[in-house]
């Protein structure tokens, strides 16, 4: 079959991207998603907080996806559940396994909206046993949301990042006794409203500072050790504390998946560790765009939404056949920014940027230089590596630029 | 044929009491002990022949011990002294390989692997091990200078190195699980998560003591792999030395598989091949193994200071190692036979007729056990033949069907697959594309393996990037729908509970 855009991937990223496409007038459009439903990883996550950009209102996850596919099936855009893409092209045919058999899609674009995967206890190497009962937070989430199974009775967390965060609320909410969250580095990994309301609220301790150097049990886990870490993060010998539990549940990272772009020769890059794109969100292969979490990991699904809607600007036009400028000025995530996106801009466009800081500041200025030259600055009053930043940067500052631009944060 | 027993519940006092094989029409006539990939290979072996034959494995699956947890290299014979067991079926084995696998339907890649030199005194040593491999039989085996190896392998760090183009990967746990599997199709009673608690001799043979039930047979074969030595001493066998050498690995993703196209190895000793890294058959890459001594054979932890010895020794080989390959690891024991200075030993497989004319005593099986695995069978069933007849079985199959893996095929053969049966077209593991249906079928393997990583082992569900984050809920639920109850679905071994039952009634 033929459509004009094939979207890999029904989470806010995808949907968004499949009303927006709609709403620029392209109207052979087909979503596929490999789960049985609709809505992503929003499904699993019923705590509220989302929508406060996009919908202006704070909705759980399940309440934000069903306004999302209500939006698409009100447009009737076509989606296939059920449905796991296997393989794309890079003359962009994608090939999927369904209830209908094998589907053959050749596309004018493929957008790929795919999400992250949960770094688990490999990735980080945690020493120890494999008993059963190590869970990254997102399967935890899953077993309890999903599947209504209880997955533990006490558990230690490792890691501050939000999914970890609502799990020690949501787990506490079940009964499971929660000895605590232990992070590596000198502040939260998540939201602040999250180390609010999901751990001073329900007096759960936070320990910074700290890592899981052991892990106990053949059978399931029966407890783990626990060390404190110097500033280069090595564990100090003798601050080691024994908890007895169950369960470790990992919340260490989240990491885009690249598991169909790899295969493509799609470029990766090496900080956001998700595909690099050009201002047109557009990837290496003309006509194969990405956006959301297998971009790089967002900390809301609104960005994450809103970046895909952004996309459907771009891609709507490369649809109808517009020549996209050709984007030849690489950008370079300079001092002060762990990563950005986009990767290369043409010059001739407003661009909007996506950047993560690397560390924590007060006052700062976010600087876009070029060739030593600033071609323009904003104010940011508190910078936070747990916390996105964005940035507008208009088609003026920019059209005198030929060399690399530099971002930096300082 | 009736596979499954009866739980019976009852104290230690009474286990003798109860004779699960009672009347000597039940009786067995071999039973082997431990069903690892010897084990089932001696029980395979076996069933060539006319035998009432039974597996006793206190695992609830056959590759849960070293079997599972190793390098997964076909050896080439040359690292053994000549003369030595292991040389002789080392060799044998490697030479079998091919047809072996071909009739298991077992993967397997005769890739070739190097031992890389730098130095002259390495130099000499690896001749010595050339020299010694032409004793042992082994073939395919040269030197190469620097610029042939970094054809081989364009990233490995060596000026020169000896090239053994016998050697192999294969599947470690297809190769043992479908040799248990051809040995049950062949009318092998298997009994897992039973633990042998004592042996008794009786006028005809032995009555085998489990913690389910004993049963009666004439022939014992010990292949206990690290439970050999305990296996040895209820024979009445006097006091072996056993020591485990545990290895520590680590795994890498697949993108790194394609930079290696075969195993890697330093300059070997005679009793240790050093830290290697190695393709698997798969794709990934394995990283080691160290190897320090244990007496604790069943404590699987990887320390943290072997991770970081592991990724320093190997990036000295080959510089591709990095954290965010990194997937997973793991660790093996492999159970070393030594004399009383600590020197390790060949494999011992013995009958002694002073001790006991009916039991067949297997120690120290460890590395080459894999690739040696048919031909120490073969041998155990020579030593049996040496003592009475064994007449063959009219209806020994050798073969083992392939089980048909979804990312495998071609479009034209998924798309009928999917019409035919919808559970082809719900992909359930997407990092390594495992169907429903090939998750099912694992479920209904002939050995009545229940556990998580029964299945994993047997269709590589689980076993991809995601490292079963998205995909282990839904084989929990499958578990549970083949009739498991939320609380008995396990990960591995006994109480490896996944869940407890439901948030909700």
């Amino acid at each position: 079959m033929e459509r004009d855009a094939v979207i890999i991937g029904g989470g806010p990223a995808g949907l968004a991207a499949a009303v927006a496409l709609h709403g620029k007038g392209i109207r052979s459009i087909i979503l596929l998603e490999r789960e049985a439903s609709l809505g992503g990883i929003l499904r699993q996550c019923i705590h509220d907080g989302f929508g406060i950009d996009r919908f202006k209102e704070s909705l759980t996850g399940p309440e934000y996806a069903s306004r999302l596919i209500h939006e698409a099936e009100e447009r009737g855009i076509e989606y296939r559940t059920s449905t796991t893409v296997l393989s794309i092209s890079s003359e962009r045919v994608v090939t999927a396994a369904g209830a209908d058999g094998m589907l053959h899609i050749h596309a004018k674009a493929v957008i790929l909206a795919v999400g992250c995967r949960e770094r688990d206890r490999g990735a980080i190497a945690i020493p120890g046993e494999r008993p059963a009962g190590v869970f990254t937070a997102g399967t935890a989430q899953a077993y309890i949301n999903l599947y209504n199974r209880l997955p533990c009775h006490e558990a230690v967390i490792l890691g501050s990042g939000d999914i970890g965060l609502i799990m020690a609320r949501r787990l506490t909410l079940e009964g499971v006794k929660v000895h605590g969250v232990f992070e590596i580095q000198d502040h939260p990994n998540g939201l602040e409203r999250n180390t609010i309301q999901c751990l001073d609220d329900y007096s759960i301790p936070l320990y910074l500072r700290h890592t899981i150097t052991d892990i106990h049990g053949s059978g399931r886990v029966e407890g783990v050790t626990v060390s404190k870490v110097d500033d280069r993060l090595v564990p100090i010998k003798g601050t080691e504390r024994e908890y007895r539990c169950d369960s470790v549940i990992l919340s260490v990272g989240l990491v885009p998946d690249n598991a169909l772009a790899l295969p493509l020769g799609l470029d990766v890059d090496g900080r956001t560790r998700g595909v690099s794109v050009d201002e047109n969100l557009m990837t290496s292969i003309p006509g194969i765009f990405s956006a959301g979490n297998c971009l790089h990991v967002h900390d809301l699904a609104d960005d994450a939404a809103l970046e895909a809607e952004r996309l459907a600007s771009s891609a709507a036009r490369w649809i109808n056949g517009d020549l996209l400028d050709s984007c030849a000025i690489p950008v370079i995530p300079g001092c002060g920014i762990a990563s950005i996106v986009p990767m290369r801009i043409s010059g001739k466009s407003d661009v909007f940027f996506t950047m993560r800081p690397s560390c924590a500041l007060r006052n700062a200025v976010l600087r876009v230089t070029a060739g030593g030259r600033t071609v323009w600055k904003k104010r940011i009053s508190r910078a936070l590596p747990q916390n996105m930043l964005s940035a507008e940067v208009p088609k003026e500052s920019l059209s005198s630029v030929s060399g690399p631009l530099e971002v930096t944060l300082s | 044929m009736e596979r499954k027993l009866t739980r019976f519940s009852f104290d230690n006092r009474s286990i003798c009491s109860i004779i699960l094989s009672m009347t000597d029409k039940d009786a067995f006539d071999f039973i082997v002990i431990g069903g690892g990939v010897v084990g089932s290979a001696i029980a395979r072996e076996l069933a060539r022949y006319d035998a009432r034959i039974a597996v006793i494995e206190k695992n609830p699956d056959v590759v849960d011990e070293t079997s599972g947890r190793n390098s997964g290299v076909i050896h080439g014979g040359f690292a053994y002294d000549t003369g030595s067991l292991k040389a002789r079926f080392c060799v044998e084995g490697n030479r079998m390989m091919d047809s072996l696998a071909s009739e298991l339907s077992v993967p397997f890649r005769r890739t070739g692997k190097v031992l890389v030199g730098n130095t002259e005194e390495d130099r000499k040593s690896l001749e010595r091990t050339m020299e010694q491999g032409a004793a042992n039989g082994a073939s395919g085996l040269r030197m190469i200078d620097g610029r042939e190896l970094h054809e081989i392998v364009p990233a490995v760090l060596g000026s020169f190195a000896l090239l053994s183009s016998s050697s192999g990967i294969i599947d470690p746990f297809l190769l043992t699980i479908h040799l248990a599997e051809n040995a049950a199709a062949n009318g092998v009673h298997y009994y897992l998560s039973h633990k042998v608690m004592s042996i008794r001799k009786e006028k005809d043979g032995h009555i085998v003591d489990t913690d389910k039930g004993s049963f009666r047979t004439r022939w014992v074969i010990n292949s206990a792999g690290l439970g050999a030595k305990d296996v040895s001493e209820m024979l009445g066998f006097s006091s072996y030395r056993v020591i485990g050498s545990k290895g520590n690995y680590l795994v890498l993703d697949k993108t790194m598989g394609a930079l290696l196209p075969l195993p890697v190895y330093p300059v070997p000793s005679n009793t240790y091949m050093g830290i290697h890294v190695t393709p698997t058959i798969d794709g990934n890459v394995t990283v080691g193994p160290d190897a320090s001594p244990t007496m604790d054979f069943s404590y699987y932890g990887v320390p943290q200071e072997k991770i970081e010895l592991l990724e320093n020794s190997a990036g000295d080989l080959w510089p591709h190692i990095h954290r965010k390959n990194l997937i997973r690891t793991f660790s093996g024991i492999l159970p070393k036979l030594v004399d009383e200075n600590g020197a390790i030993q060949d494999f011992r497989i013995e009958i002694d007729d002073r001790i006991d004319s009916r039991a067949v005593n297997l120690i120290g099986i460890e590395s080459p056990g894999l690739t040696s695995c048919v031909p120490i069978a073969r041998h155990v069933v020579s030593l049996i033949a040496e003592r009475e007849t064994l007449r063959d079985s009219s209806s020994f199959n050798p073969c083992h069907p392939r089980p048909i893996r979804f990312s495998e095929l071609s479009e034209e053969e998924k798309d009928d697959l999917i019409r035919k049966d919808l559970a082809w077209g719900r992909i359930v593991c997407s990092c390594e594309m495992v169907s429903e249906r090939e998750i099912l079928d694992a479920i209904a393997n002939p050995l009545g393996v229940r556990t998580m990583t029964g299945i994993k082992y047997r269709t590589r569900s689980m076993m991809g990037l995601c490292q079963s984050g998205f995909c282990q809920m839904r084989i929990e639920q499958l578990l549970e729908r083949s009739g498991l109850d939320a609380d008995e679905v396990e990960y591995m071994y006994p109480g490896s509970w996944v869940v407890k039952g439901k948030v909700r009634a």
